[in-house]
């Protein structure tokens, strides 16, 4: 039988049987670095850990959603009475029963004022089918589907585009009744800007002239930055391409959907969800309910999957909320799985066109860039302008323009997923950059490395006179290590490239994404009984940061892992002020806060030794869970907390730094007296904005005669500063770049653009990858280099690796057959043997959702 | 009234524990009656409440339907069997590894150890508007939605269609078709055996299924005769994932040579069309043959000859033509020196 047949994965047989790094972490260190169990790791394998679901409260009813039929309507008529007369039916909510939208306020006082056009939890007006316009609470799941058959609702249908290039044409139609894209309101005179507003542009039919032949039209955008000698540098280029390319829609497709149980209790509301972010969901419901962020209550232990869907949780969790208060019982919401494919949030396609400038040595001399992005209807995602950022800091062109706009559709709303711009700029430029490579005789490695961000790198337009620019790159040194290691010369030394019906490609691309924020806080306590509790306000959503960043204060301590316990996943715990995890920033931003409450902690148990056995503070020192100065005079860290309760004040968190933000104020006043609290707010300079980078190789064996391809070998080496946690890190290197994979490997949206309805709605239409796509014996190394920027030196790794993920198997099929086979990802049998019979790319590269 | 979907409706259960008595039952409620064997197909219709049987009759409590035995002429396997057991069943292994193999790809190892090769040549076409509840010829309506000149039809017919473009999904079916399997059904009226090929149909015939299973119809085993027992077989699926897909095309063919040259095939293809196909064709241009590279380019061109391509789905044409080559011909395999 013949092996493509085979479900299982080849397994590269030259490969080491390694499954992970081989390298040692952690040198030097006593818990930085070196692997652990996680405490939530038993509950998570055992089944014992409680998602939303999994809550059951007494009285309980559920609720289901009523979802539109079409891409845009108006609702014109509900008449509900049938259903509410059924036995069991217990409310209903509509879109005319939610607070208005509050303004939000941010940190340094400044109002946000709420968009009155930004998406609600339901509405009478949907922008595409699937929207939530009302919802049911019954005594079970099955009655309250059983009344949503019983209303009788009309709709009045409005104009829709599913495809961005069918708005953007001269008379095309618009999404939303005012527009197709938002526009940024002007400041003027000092006042707050009031929110974006929707807006209309078309192109001409000049700009679609090449359209038919699948050139990108580069009509008139909103955004446009760049800087360096374009013109000079197209001139005097060597080699000059001009290419389209398209990445798909993809939703973000978490395992566990984002269901909700909410209740109130005295005047506050309890809300159990899966969330990114632990502390910062709140405010996101005190907004989104116009509430008091005081009057709300999360718990969230479990989070099954994000990806930058969860950042702050859904906007959906209102709905059992609101339903709770006008039932008065709690209300369930579990969210199906075709509920979640419509609002569980996507990442938005690009439509890419690039031209680029080489130099003969493959220098990237001058780059144009233009993308837009199908936003579908609601707020605007950040792909557009994160894509033209990301290829500036990855690719360092010498001169740059990149132009983009952000498209609004009928189609479901779009958030960050994994990498957001990043993965998208990445897979337009690799190709083109393999394709320079082949034209100008260079090494694809060696264009890379010429071309490859190092140090304090430059990235985007100029701000204030200056490039920004990163805090530290080593992605050289990654993509020489990944080039030993994948034993690159060796492969494509390799002769004959195709045997039998096979033809083999190896494939590399350069990733990068931002990697860490600043200026958060750690709190911590050190308990009478000498145990140090970390509080932690990170979302538990997989990746183990939760737990890991608080691996550094322990270090820093001298604290053994065993007398440290962190408290998550629930905000009545009293938990600091922590970032959002998203945007990789946590490891960096949480390891650094962290690291600042161990560090306050320090300096008061030395405060606290002095005042009870004499000397000076700096004299005493933190060791064996005691602090203690030369000669041996000292209390153990037990002794120093009770003494820490005695002194009170700054000692026991009775009073706190005044930089800190007010929540974790509150939470340290919450905690007052339970030892020596200690509540630090990250303040160490940073020169730069953090990146992590990974070079990623592919290797991929095509089927000439069927179109279908496997991936042989995978191979990632990333440069994300300090490891803090070996095993983590591996599964966020390579589960990340298989996210990226399944760009490549087949997930995509399937739209009717005649009805404006989606066909993909199950998982084997719009085809995640499995753990059988990918090969079993894939490796990753991390280099280890600290990032000179942050104390701790670790950065973030979660999005770095999804744009190699998916460019080094596009690299490596482009390898294989060469450049006139896709322009478009995902690549699929069809695409690879259509092009094959026909001898060039058979795809309409501008046609969405095929 | 507004419609909704995923939430399965409630229904009236019987589960019956053996043959004699399901038949009866099923008699008993010959309308709105729905047969369940593994769930995979039925729960997909079930929860999206598209199909709203009022009764539901579960076959998984009836041991006779299970099981593999060998009979006087060959095998016969209970229509209960999960794929799971086929697929590992020993004299299947050694004797049919055609169907073993085609087994071994269906869906995902999950699937297949809750899904049966009763249900797995039963079920419906996967088609996303039918699936959806669209209006559409199969469904009862009077349109094809993936046959529009905006339609989204990657994964439909390039053979037989007629009005609806749908394809049948099953991987065990051709290979069944090429083993020269006898499907037996137990009727109104009694026992009835049919040839596997005869078991399918296309929309010409009834556009609302896919087998010929009446109302009050019960499969209840499948039999494979001795005569291709350890024959040279062929089977390939392609598909986009490696696992947890539909075929976008498979083949299974059992070859018997004489002196080097082709005495007898049996070739089928599924996807292609509303029915999995034999290759009547391809078997009868074949005979006396050498099964050599050569004859296998000729018996891809034969294939594929009336392939009418959709918006979509051209790579099909050439997708089938090097299936029925390799079934012939063989694949030439790489032989990498590193």
């Amino acid at each position: 039988m013949p092996e493509t047949t085979s479900e299982k994965p080849r397994e590269n047989k030259d490969a080491p049987p390694a499954t992970a790094s081989e390298r040692v972490y952690g040198v030097g260190h006593t818990l930085i670095g070196k692997d652990y169990v996680t405490p939530d790791l038993y509950a998570k394998v055992t089944g014992q850990a409680k998602y939303a679901e999994d809550y059951h409260v007494d009285g309980m009813l559920w609720c289901k959603l009523l979802l539109s039929p079409l891409p845009h309507a108006r609702v014109t008529h509900i008449d509900a009475r049938q259903a509410l007369t059924m036995p069991g039916v217990k409310a209903i909510l509509t879109a005319d029963e939610l607070p208005p939208p509050a303004d939000s306020l941010t940190d340094n006082g400044t109002v946000i004022k709420a968009n009155p056009k930004s998406e609600r939890a339901l509405t009478l007006e949907p922008l595409y089918q699937g929207e939530p316009i009302l919802a049911v609470a019954a005594v079970d799941e099955f009655t309250a589907a059983e009344a949503i058959e019983k209303i009788a609702i009309a709709f009045e249908p409005l104009p829709f585009v599913i495809d961005p290039l069918d708005t953007l044409r001269p008379g095309g139609p618009n999404p939303r009744m005012e527009g197709n894209l938002w526009m940024q309101p002007h400041p003027s005179g000092g006042q707050t800007p009031g929110p974006p507003t929707i807006g209309e542009l078309k192109w001409t039919h000049a700009d679609f002239a090449k359209a038919e032949h699948g050139q990108l039209p580069a009509g008139k955008t909103p955004d446009e930055w760049s800087y360096g000698d374009l013109e000079g540098g197209f001139n005097t280029a060597a080699l000059v391409l001009d290419e389209t390319f398209v990445t798909p829609d993809t939703s973000h497709q978490t395992l566990e959907t984002r269901s909700a149980l909410a209740y109130w209790q005295n005047g506050k509301v309890y809300v159990y969800t899966g969330t990114q972010s632990t502390a910062q969901t709140v405010p996101a419901i005190a907004r989104w309910l116009n509430i008091d962020r005081s009057k709300v209550v999360l718990i969230s232990e479990y989070t099954g999957g994000g990806f930058g869907s969860k950042i702050t949780g859904g906007i959906s969790l209102i709905i059992p909320a609101l339903l709770s208060k006008k039932a008065n019982a709690p209300v369930m919401m579990r969210i199906s799985r075709e509920e979640e494919t419509f609002i569980g949030r996507a990442r938005p396609s690009l439509m890419g066109r690039m031209k680029v400038g080489f130099s003969k040595e493959g220098r990237i001399q001058a780059l144009d860039m233009f993308v837009i992005a199908n936003n579908g209807p609601y707020d605007a995602v950040g792909d557009v302008p994160s894509s033209g950022r990301i290829v500036s800091l990855l690719y360092q062109p010498l001169a740059m323009r990149w132009r983009g706009a952000t498209i609004l559709t009928n189609t479901p709303p779009r958030s960050a997923q994994s990498s957001p711009g990043g993965l998208q700029g990445i897979i337009i430029m690799e190709p083109i950059l393999a394709k320079a490579a082949r034209r100008l005789g260079v090494d694809q490695v060696a264009i890379r490395r010429i071309n490859c961000p190092e140090g304090k790198a430059p990235f985007g337009p100029l701000v204030n006179g200056k490039r920004p620019y990163a805090t530290s790159a080593f992605l050289k040194q990654a993509l020489d290590r990944g080039a030993e290691l994948f034993r690159w010369q060796e492969r494509v030394a390799r002769t004959p490239k195709r045997s039998g019906t096979k033809v083999r490609g190896v494939g590399v691309s350069l990733s990068t994404y931002v990697g860490g924020t600043v200026g958060f806080d750690g709190l911590l306590v050190i308990t009478p009984q000498g145990r140090v509790r970390f509080q932690s306000g990170i979302g538990n959503l997989g990746t183990e940061s939760v737990i890991d960043v608080h691996r550094a204060g322990a270090e820093l301590l001298g604290v053994p892992w065993e007398k440290c316990d962190v408290i998550w996943g629930d905000t009545a715990k009293n938990l600091p002020f922590t970032c959002v995890s998203g945007g990789s920033q946590t490891t960096h931003a949480m390891t650094r806060a962290a690291y600042a409450a161990a560090m306050e902690a320090k300096k008061r148990l030395q405060e606290i030794a002095a005042k009870t056995l004499g000397g000076k503070p700096e004299q005493y020192q933190i060791a064996r869970e005691r602090v203690f100065r030369k000669g041996g005079t000292g209390m153990t860290l037990a002794q120093a907390a009770q003494r820490a309760i005695q002194l009170g004040g700054i000692y026991d968190g009775h009073d706190t730094a005044p930089d800190l933000n007010k929540l974790t104020k509150a939470s340290a006043a919450a905690l007052a007296g339970q030892g020596l609290v200690a509540a630090a707010k990250d303040t160490y300079p940073r020169d730069g904005q953090t990146f992590s980078f990974v070079a990623s190789f592919a290797e991929v064996e095509v089927d000439v005669e069927t179109g279908k391809y496997y991936i042989t070998d995978f191979l990632a080496c990333a440069d994300t500063g300090t490891v803090i946690h070996p095993r983590a890190l591996g599964g966020q290197v390579l589960g990340r770049s298989v996210l990226g994979m399944g760009h490549a490997l087949g997930q995509k949206w399937v739209y009717d653009p005649h009805y404006g309805a989606m066909l993909s709605t199950r998982f084997y239409h719009s085809k995640p990858p499995t753990i059988l796509d990918v090969p079993l014996d894939m490796r990753w190394e991390a280099l280890d280099i600290p990032d000179p920027e942050t104390p701790v030196g670790a950065r973030g790794v979660g999005e770095p690796p999804v744009g190699g993920g998916c460019a080094a198997i596009l690299t490596a099929l482009s390898d294989a057959l060469g450049d006139e086979i896709f322009r478009r990802a995902p690549v699929n049998a069809d695409t690879i043997l259509t092009a094959l019979e026909a001898g060039r790319p058979m795809q309409h590269p501008l046609m969405a959702h095929i | 009234m507004a419609v909704i979907r995923d939430v399965m409706p409630a229904f009236e259960l019987l589960q019956p524990s053996s043959v004699d008595e399901a038949h009866r039952v099923l008699q008993q409620h010959a309308g709105g009656v729905w047969v369940l064997a593994g769930g995979l197909d039925t729960f997909d219709w079930l929860k999206d409440r598209i199909k709203r049987p009022q009764t539901v009759v579960d076959l998984s409590g009836i041991e006779e339907l299970r099981g593999i035995r060998s009979t006087s002429d060959g095998v016969e396997i209970g229509a209960m069997t999960t794929l799971t057991e086929v697929m590992q069943h020993p004299v299947i292994q050694q004797q049919y590894s055609l169907l073993s193999e085609a087994a071994s790809v269906v869906a995902s190892p999950q699937i297949r150890n809750q899904a049966t090769i009763g249900g797995n040549v039963s079920q419906d076409a996967r088609c996303w508007y039918y699936r959806a509840g669209w209006p559409c010829y199969r469904a009862g309506g009077n349109i094809c939605y993936a046959d529009t000149p905006e339609g989204r039809n990657r994964e439909h017919a390039i053979l037989h269609a007629d009005r609806c473009v749908a394809v049948n999904p099953s991987d065990t079916a051709p290979a069944l078709i090429a083993l020269e399997a006898k499907f037996v059904i137990r009727t109104r009226q009694g026992e009835r055996v049919v040839n596997a090929e005869d078991y399918f149909i296309g929309p010409d015939i009834d556009i609302t299924r896919l087998h010929i299973l009446e109302a009050g119809d019960l499969l209840t085993s499948i039999q494979l005769p001795s005569r291709w027992a350890g024959a040279k077989f062929y089977f390939e699926k392609v598909r986009d994932r490696n696992v947890w897909d539909f075929p976008l095309l498979n083949v299974a063919s059992a070859l018997l040579l004489a002196e080097g040259k082709i005495e007898r095939l049996r070739i089928a293809v599924n996807a292609a069309a509303a029915r999995p196909l034999r290759l009547t064709a391809v078997e009868n241009a074949v005979r006396g043959m050498p099964a050599n590279a050569a004859t296998g380019e000729m018996a891809g061109k034969v294939a594929v000859k009336g392939a009418v391509p959709l918006q979509f789905n051209a790579y099909k044409i050439p997708l089938m033509r090097n299936l029925v080559k390799r079934a012939i011909g063989g694949v030439e395999e790489a032989k990498w020196a590193s």
